[in-house]
């Protein structure tokens, strides 16, 4: 604290430092600033001579004896400066951690907006994918919900057709008797062509399910249909609408009238419910094959 | 070591109070602690040179940090706030490498 004025350019002639007794307290008026200014480059290697140059060792001990607690002014307005620094070095870095975007240069605004601004064009491509490939989902879900309904129907209306399931409905039960023996193939034959006629979509013959495939033969004690030998008195079952199937019996020179000149009799029952249950079993024709469609 | 545990007493205080620095002080805070520093590392260089001066300390630690929050403020009314703090700090910064450079070879002849 001498306070001697000095110039500027002083420390760099200054001799060797003052002895160690008296150095803490021989404080020039030369604050650090000026130092550095006069001295840009003093710290690049260029101070081996320097006034204050001083062995490590010294120079620790100065720091040392500069830092220990004495009640001096300097040592006072040193710690309170330094607590200051310490507490607004805090501040500041608890703020930078708080800051949100409204401490921002406008370019980094720029910069985030454009940066928010794509990752949502982003999203809502991707929103967009997945809306449609959701539709594509469903639209085929539904449709292949619809080709099996309608393969399941073709399945029973060609099944009903071919024989291989039981069929139920409305139609007539038809029950021919013929005690000489003399209703033969071809009366039986005429009259399942009658019932067909008449719209008759599913026919037995006792046991014997009539399908496209089905023929007729005469036996020494009846029929044989398909094979299978039917007995008299012939129960022919047959769904469709029964009283245009009745009808069909009845008509001149029909059914009735051909089974009535070869001794027998008919006996035409009209049901709500004739169950057709004989079935035939599936056979893969050997030869035939269906010819390719070209499928859209 | 008082400078020292003032510095540490002031860090554990912030931590303690976890302070919101005022709307008006935000621009120039960050500047002026780093012109605080720099007079820091300009005192313990001081010290070590033998011409240390405990008013100079003080009066150059506050000028600093007053010059520093004023070159803000003015830039900031100019329209060249974020260039100037940047010059500030560029400066600054040079200074306190230099100045711990200094330390450094007191300190451990290096």
């Amino acid at each position: 604290m001498t306070g001697t004025p000095h110039h500027p350019e002083e420390p760099v002639q200054r001799p060797a430092p003052a002895p160690p007794g008296v150095e803490p307290f021989l404080f020039e008026g030369l604050s650090p600033r000026d130092h550095e200014a006069a001295h840009p480059d003093a710290g690049d290697g260029t101070t081996a001579g320097e006034g204050p140059a001083d062995t490590p060792q010294r120079a620790w001990q100065r720091l040392l004896r500069a830092g220990s607690p004495r009640a001096t002014r300097a040592n006072v307005f040193a710690m309170l400066l330094a607590g200051g620094l310490g507490f607004a070095i805090i501040a500041q870095v608890h703020q930078t951690s708080l800051e949100g975007l409204e401490n921002l240069r406008e370019d980094e605004l720029v910069r985030i907006f454009a940066d928010t601004d794509q990752n949502g064009e982003q999203l809502a491509e991707e929103i967009r994918g997945l809306q449609s490939s959701l539709e594509l989902l469903k639209s085929q879900s539904t449709n292949e919900a619809e080709a099996q309904r309608a393969a399941r129907e073709r399945l029973d209306a060609l099944g009903i057709l071919a024989g291989t399931v039981p069929a139920t409905g409305p139609g007539i039960v038809l029950t021919i008797t013929d005690p000489d023996n003399k209703v033969d193939a071809p009366i039986i034959l005429d009259t399942v062509q009658e019932l067909r006629a008449a719209g008759a979509e599913a026919i037995q013959i006792g046991d014997v399910r009539v399908v496209a495939g089905t023929w007729f033969a005469d036996t020494d004690q009846g029929l044989s249909v398909s094979g299978v030998e039917v007995k008299p008195p012939y129960v022919i079952k047959a769904i469709g609408d029964a009283n245009t199937l009745a009808g069909a019996m009845e008509i001149p020179g029909g059914v009735t009238a051909t089974v009535r000149r070869a001794g027998g009799d008919t006996d035409v029952q009209i049901e709500d419910e004739v169950t057709v249950d004989a079935l035939l079993t599936q056979t893969s024709p050997q030869y035939a094959r269906p010819v390719p469609t070209s499928t859209p | 070591m008082i400078p020292a545990i003032g510095l540490s007493l002031g860090i554990i205080i912030g931590l303690l109070l976890q302070p919101a620095v005022p709307v008006w002080l935000q621009p120039y805070l960050p500047i002026a602690v780093i012109a605080a520093l720099d007079a820091v590392f300009g005192a313990v260089r001081a010290i070590l040179d033998g011409i240390f001066d405990d008013k100079v300390f003080v009066v150059s630690f506050l000028s600093n940090v007053v010059v520093a929050a004023f070159i803000v403020f003015l830039g900031d009314k100019l329209g060249v706030g974020s260039q100037l703090s940047t010059g500030v700090v560029v400066v600054l910064g040079v200074r306190i490498f230099s100045n711990v450079a200094a330390i450094r070879r007191h300190l451990f002849d290096a």
